[in-house]
């Protein structure tokens, strides 16, 4: 009796699955790899929400890009490497562009999308190196990266400090992953040309345990102290800040360690707490405007719409924004409206969002200019500081946006990628 | 009537002893694997060889790996994402010392690495068993994985302590790295899972499996009848981290490519998932093994694919179901059917036996 049942189940499971035919697509597909599960969840979300109000927008307000509507298909990783591939492999045919808003995917997605001619865009995460167009054809991280970041940090310090920093402690709390190891060796760098000491703190995933990380802080008292974390790990660290009483001020998180999620849990101890960003917060922009009146008032907001206005969802708006930028570019370039993967990587490498182009898409004085050239797919590298204000809970911009230690880190990037150049035997472009 | 042994006479030891003793068998054993070797490489694309075939043969071995160990010989483990570590990183220490050799040979020389790793945290088998040992394994799985983050040599002291895998080729084709075509890279593991599985199934069949399971089922009585408890405790942890070695080389090199310690051979990715593939499966089976492996790699797949793409769901909806079916089903298993989808198997053919006229 029982196999019968599960004779009729699994045929009528057979028959359900063969019945479902793909609908074909002729429209601009952005997959979205996302994390609305998970650990990671409380960044992942505003940051998915971001992206998803900016297309949906963007099809209602000028439907879609030069008259093709954007699909953006959403497939949920958990922030898992083995997932991303498969949401990877899922949607890679005729997809635009992969945002894998993870490290360890990026590094995973790099390798197969160039084999497989699919543009991956990481914003200012991944890997660093790939900045080189030369060598990675097929991956962007403007508008700046990890090594800008970490040199941008040292550089809001030395100013700090008067231009000195000879024989300072700095800390550098990191994700023990390829992400928050990306700094450590600029910063090494930097420590050999300005003479500070450097305290390496790895956390484990997924980052709530830090007690000892923070014992340690507690005894060593670094002058300064860098973080390089994501997910819950952030607010665990501002709030271990807090309870030990170190200065905030002193404590400097990269762009992915400094969202209103992060310090709202410590409360009045996470005032002054500072990280870099590359975008503005706040909804006092165009973009917000048209999202509100084409979007959240007609109830079509993704998710709960209450991270409108955050920083990582105002990231996600301008991550999208360069995406829809990148293929109406290819748009141009190719004369035809239904573009390919291979066409929307030459818009990409096109892109020069100016700050007039900017402001004509409703993002004026949000993020400083940038433009993607063939060696050059690294962006400005230009970032500023914020820092939170507990009391009126918002991030304030403290500092004018500024370049990191070019000299360093053009070296290394340089390094760095002829190294892969050579290992994975690719040819140079841009000659 | 269709499976039906009465007639089949067995006229020697051999015929009597063969894996599989019934025609019926045979037949279904033989087409399977001539459609696994001369079909499935033709129709392959690389959504099927990345999302499921590739890791259904990966987890396959190392689930067989585990059986070895938890199944046959009755020696807990929680360690399997450790071991899996140690292939992976021989593997890549191998390749890149040795830009030359052969990559079927790199992968069984990281078994027989992580074989020699197993037998050093077989070591306190011998004085600890049970939830005991299941701790101690624990130990190495956090040690393993600690070490491999820690000491940059692991990772050819690269800044981010990822590995990635160059290309190698097996008879001219790519079987690592990105340009891998699908068929290359499933057949390369569909080879050394029907070795090494002939392999294990003709072990357990032999007088080392046999003293396995002596220990498992009384270890006191085993060692009176003759039964050499440190000897066999130790070949089964060598031959199950063999195996489980190779699986994570497999893993590294063929399926992902690039991995991050921490992440990749996380307690949670790796060792709990493949103790529930053979729980699931079935304890003390080679089938169960492939089942469960097969029921935990397309499982999350399947229930995607049905709520988000048929029923239109929305990701997230759908992973926390997923999450909640996920939880359910393993319950439900557990009540039904303790002995796993292998059982079900074999209660499926003794009812095939009476079909269509059940008594």
């Amino acid at each position: 009796m029982r196999i019968k049942q599960l004779l009729v189940g699994i045929t009528a499971g057979v028959i359900a699955i063969s019945s479902y035919v793909e609908i074909a697509v002729a429209d601009l597909k952005f997959p979205m790899l996302v994390y609305r599960t998970g650990a990671y969840a409380p960044n992942g979300i505003p940051n998915a929400d971001g992206f998803v109000d900016y297309y949906r927008m963007i099809n209602a307000r000028d439907g879609g890009i030069g008259g093709e509507k954007i699909v953006h298909p959403e497939c949920e990783t958990g922030y898992k490497t083995q997932v991303g591939v498969e949401c990877y492999e899922k949607n890679k045919k005729d997809a635009m562009v992969f945002q894998p808003m993870s490290t360890g995917i990026t590094y995973q997605l790099i390798p197969k999308a160039t084999a497989d001619g699919v543009t991956v865009y990481s914003t200012g995460y991944g890997r660093t190196s790939a900045a080189n167009g030369k060598v990675f054809k097929w991956v962007f991280n403007a508008p700046v990266t990890y090594w800008d970041g970490a040199s941008i940090a040292i550089r809001h310090i030395l100013k700090n400090n008067n231009g000195n920093i000879r024989g300072k402690k700095i800390a550098l709390v990191y994700h023990n992953s390829a992400y928050g190891k990306e700094p450590i060796r600029t910063l090494q760098t930097l420590a050999t040309k300005h003479g500070y000491k450097l305290m390496l703190l790895p956390v484990d995933h997924p980052g709530q345990e830090q007690k000892a990380t923070w014992l340690k802080i507690r005894k060593a008292r670094p002058d300064n102290i860098l973080m390089w974390g994501w997910g819950v790990m952030n607010s665990v660290a501002v709030k271990s800040a807090a309870s030990i009483k170190y200065p905030m001020d002193k404590f400097i998180g990269i762009w992915w360690s400094g969202s209103e999620n992060d310090v709202l849990p410590a409360g009045q101890g996470a005032h002054g707490y500072k990280s870099l960003t590359f975008n503005a917060p706040g909804t006092d922009y165009q973009v917000h405007r048209d999202i509100k009146k084409y979007v959240h008032d007609k109830g079509q907001a993704s998710g709960d719409g209450s991270h409108f206005g955050t920083v990582l969802y105002n990231r996600g708006l301008f991550q999208a924004m360069v995406q829809v930028e990148a293929a109406k570019v290819a748009q141009g370039i190719h004369g035809t409206s239904k573009i390919t993967s291979a066409m929307y990587r030459d818009g990409m490498e096109a892109v020069n969002l100016s700050a007039e182009r900017m402001a004509e898409l409703g993002f004026k004085d949000f993020a400083p200019p940038f433009k993607n050239t063939c060696e050059n797919h690294g962006g400005s590298g230009l970032a500023a500081v914020q820092q939170w204000d507990a009391k009126n809970k918002k991030w304030n911009m403290i500092t004018e946006y500024m370049y990191g230690d070019s000299d360093v880190v053009q070296k290394l990037i340089a390094e760095d990628s002829s190294k892969y150049a050579k290992e994975q035997k690719i040819a140079l472009r841009c000659n | 009537m269709i499976y039906k042994e009465t007639g089949q006479y067995k006229s020697s030891y051999k015929s009597d002893h063969a894996i599989f003793p019934l025609i019926q068998d045979k037949i279904a054993f033989s087409t399977l694997m001539l459609i696994a070797f001369l079909v499935i490489p033709f129709v392959i694309d690389s959504y099927w060889e990345k999302a499921i075939l590739v890791p259904f043969l990966i987890f396959s071995l190392a689930a067989i790996g585990l059986n070895i160990l938890t199944g046959y010989c009755g020696q807990v483990s929680l360690g399997t994402g450790g071991f899996m570590a140690v292939g992976a990183f021989s593997t890549y220490k191998i390749m890149t010392s040795f830009p030359d050799l052969n990559i079927m040979i790199i992968v069984l020389i990281s078994g027989l690495i992580t074989a020699a790793v197993g037998i050093l945290f077989g070591l306190p088998s011998l004085r600890i068993k049970g939830f005991y040992l299941a701790v101690a394994t624990l130990a190495s799985q956090f040690f393993l994985v600690w070490l491999f983050n820690k000491v940059p040599w692991f990772y050819n002291y690269s800044d981010t302590g990822q590995i990635t895998v160059s290309e190698r080729v097996m008879f001219g084709v790519p079987v690592t790295g990105a340009t891998a075509p699908p068929y290359a890279t499933y057949l390369f593991c569909l080879v050394l899972v029907v070795a090494l599985g002939f392999a294990a199934k003709n072990l357990i069949r032999s007088k080392t499996g046999r003293s396995w399971m002596a220990i498992r089922d009384m270890d006191i009585a085993a060692e009176i009848i003759g039964v050499p408890p440190l000897k066999t405790k130790l070949t089964a942890f060598a031959i199950s981290s063999f195996y489980i070695g190779v699986a994570g080389a497999l893993y590294f090199a063929v399926f992902l490519g690039a991995i991050e310690v921490t992440e990749s051979f996380d307690i949670m990715t790796i060792s709990f998932p493949v103790l529930f593939m053979i729980i699931i499966g079935g304890l003390g089976s080679m089938l169960g093994s492939f089942l469960g492996a097969a029921f935990i790699v397309t499982l999350p797949i399947g229930l995607k694919f049905i709520m988000v793409d048929m029923v239109g769901l929305s990701a997230v909806t759908a992973k926390h179901f997923e999450i909640s079916i996920w939880g359910l089903l393993m319950i439900v298993f557990l009540i039904v059917e303790p002995h796993g989808l292998a059982r079900l198997w074999s209660i499926a053919k003794e009812k095939l036996r009476r079909w269509p006229f059940p008594y």
